[in-house]
């Protein structure tokens, strides 16, 4: 066994439930923390980004449409997906960020309770964020939750994998889809989490996962005018201030990017609030009965 | 103004009687399908870029019959879609104008009145559409009712029973009835429903029976069927209706229809036309495209040219 050739992984983006490579047939080196040659990841050009852009818009009705329980299951049934996977993840994780195996094996173990943690949210922010308001008068008044579309995500670039989930999760949660940038330096984690998102129940299309340069695939996403959001959490402070004048443009909502300094913590309900817009409807009671009353 | 094909070009006698229209038809060359398959797909990877293709857009802008052929059209979706034809984009009024609108004959006098004063044509299909299976009076009064309603052209459909059977002077016969229900007003499309004609050779021998017979335009589908136009069956069509102007001096356009969704589709065709029978048909009179939501991805390009963002379905029109 020892001459056996090794088999070398080609990865690829995940874009629409597909695997494709960049339309760019371009790919980039991407190394370990001490600078040797993990794997070629694809480049992604502007195309890609359209392309992605119109796989998540396409994917939106359904993923939004369907009932908050449902959402939680699909979720459930990634960080089940995840935990078969471990060790391939620890192996990433290690490698991309430098850390022990143990460190590592920690860093995943985190993530995929960020999964579970998110999968629980799915159907129990409505009854947070939204509820009936009391209004002089004799309506029903209803603010009820909505997810804003699709959101473009910068994958934070120091955290590859818990970093990443931490910004994903939330978003695809409340029925946004999400066209994610994966870290630049360290890609490969989230190239295969699409592996895994493909192999649950997440329909194609509710992520989409793009690596390259972040600053080339952050432009045209942050200027799209079919892009509803975008999460600025792996922008550089420059770079943050140009996407965030591109996306003014058609009223894009904007997370300008927040320092964390440990994605291990518990993370708040912030980032779920984040990309959901308030609906809030009125409904009358009924015709008042002489009593004055509808009841 | 429409050309019917003169008495005196050197293929006149070919139509004297079933048979020797069967003989010319079949002598025709048989088609090379890998070879022309093969040709349809080199031609569709050329690189059509910035200023080439913002000409490229506004043509095919230009060129489309903007359709609308469903059981539950409206006099109000038609309003709209002439509406539409008239000024495609809104916000943008440098983009033309598209060719015509194609509607069924009831809402021709709707269409007609939507566009009225602005160049755009109506044209409407005709004789039992999309299945042509009706008695020959039928589909002449069909034809008869839409000119009459102000058409400016009629999108007509071959019986393919016939043709598939043999019956070529049959056919022949229809169309030149229908080419004279037309009479001056009418430029007269001929759809031969390339997805059921089964091969290219019945492909080439449709094109020419509908050329001989007086057609103004060719067309290749309804659209209403599995497959519809395809850069190969286009190609052998454009290719008919060169060969038929070399030998009689008659210009016939082409109209592909049906599974044209995308700008990129869009050009792809174009750069067919140009490199087969050149700039004399890059022109809305001689070339169409019979699309819908063609349209809206080709305004959709514009303004990305125009504004260097990607633009989204939010900023055009739901038809």
């Amino acid at each position: 066994m020892s001459d056996r050739l090794s088999v070398l992984k080609t990865y690829k983006l995940y874009v629409g439930g597909k695997f494709p490579r960049s339309e760019s047939g371009r790919v980039y080196e991407v190394t370990d923390s001490k600078g040797k040659w993990l794997a070629n990841a694809p480049q992604s050009s502007r195309k890609d980004a359209r392309d992605a852009v119109v796989a998540a818009r396409k994917a939106f009705g359904g993923w939004a449409g369907a009932t908050a329980y449902n959402r939680g299951q699909v979720l459930y049934r990634v960080a089940e997906m995840l935990e078969g996977r471990r060790a391939q993840f620890v192996h990433e994780v290690a490698d991309a960020e430098g850390l022990s195996k143990s460190k590592a094996a920690e860093q995943v173990a985190a993530t995929i309770d960020r999964w579970v943690w998110y999968a629980g949210w799915t159907d129990k922010i409505a009854q947070v964020v939204g509820g009936g308001n009391p209004v002089a008068g004799p309506y029903f008044n209803l603010s009820s939750p909505e997810p804003t579309g699709v959101v473009a995500v910068l994958a934070p670039q120091e955290s590859s994998f818990l970093g990443l989930v931490s910004v994903l999760a939330p978003v695809i949660a409340t029925g946004n889809t999400a066209v994610v940038i994966a870290s630049e330096r360290s890609p490969l984690p989230a190239l295969s989490l699409g592996e895994v998102l493909a192999t649950s129940d997440v329909p194609g299309g509710v992520v989409n996962v793009l690596s390259g340069r972040t600053a080339e695939i952050a432009t045209p996403l942050a200027s799209h005018q079919d892009v509803n959001a975008i999460d600025l959490a792996g922008a550089d402070e420059v770079l943050a201030k140009e996407l965030e004048i591109a996306a003014a443009d058609n009223l894009k909502r904007v997370l300008r990017p927040q320092p964390v300094d440990d994605w291990a913590a518990t993370p708040g309900i912030d980032r779920l609030t984040a990309f959901l817009e308030t609906k809030t409807v009125w409904h009358p009671t009924g015709s008042l009965g002489a009593s004055g009353s509808a009841y | 103004m429409p050309t019917t094909a003169s008495a005196a070009h050197p293929l006149t006698d070919v139509t004297a009687s079933d048979s020797s229209l069967r003989r010319f038809l079949h002598g025709l060359p048989g088609v090379d399908a890998v070879g022309l398959e093969a040709r349809a797909a080199s031609l569709g990877t050329r690189s059509i870029k910035t200023t080439a293709k913002a000409f490229a857009i506004d043509l095919a802008i230009s060129m489309v019959d903007l359709t609308t052929l469903e059981g539950a059209d409206t006099p109000g979706k038609v309003r709209a879609l002439g509406a539409k034809a008239v000024r495609p984009d809104p916000t943008d009024r440098t983009a033309p104008a598209t060719a015509a609108v194609c509607v069924y004959p009831d809402m021709v006098a709707v269409a007609k009145e939507a566009v009225a004063g602005s160049g755009v044509k109506v044209a409407s299909v005709a004789t039992a559409f999309p299945a042509g299976r009706a008695a020959l009076d039928v589909k002449l009064a069909d034809v008869r009712d839409a000119v009459a309603a102000g058409a400016d052209e009629v999108d007509m459909v071959i019986d393919r029973g016939a043709f598939l059977a043999g019956k070529y002077l049959k056919v022949y016969d229809e169309i030149v009835a229908v080419r004279e229900a037309c009479g001056t007003a009418a430029r007269l499309k001929v759809i031969f429903e390339t997805g059921e004609l089964s091969t290219y050779d019945n492909i080439r021998r449709a094109s020419w029976l509908g050329m001989l017979a007086g057609a103004d335009f060719i067309k290749t589908s309804t659209g209403k069927v599995a497959v519809n136009a395809t850069p190969a069956n286009t190609l052998l069509m454009l290719e008919a209706v060169r060969d038929y102007r070399a030998q009689t001096g008659v210009q016939v356009g082409v109209k592909p229809a049906g599974g044209i969704r995308t700008t990129k589709d869009a050009i792809k065709f174009l750069v067919l036309v140009n490199e087969t029978v050149g700039e004399d048909w890059l022109d809305n009179h001689w070339f169409r495209f019979g699309a819908s939501s063609l349209l809206n991805d080709l305004l959709m390009q514009r303004q990305k040219l125009a504004t260097g963002r990607y633009s989204g379905p939010d900023y055009v029109t739901v038809d």
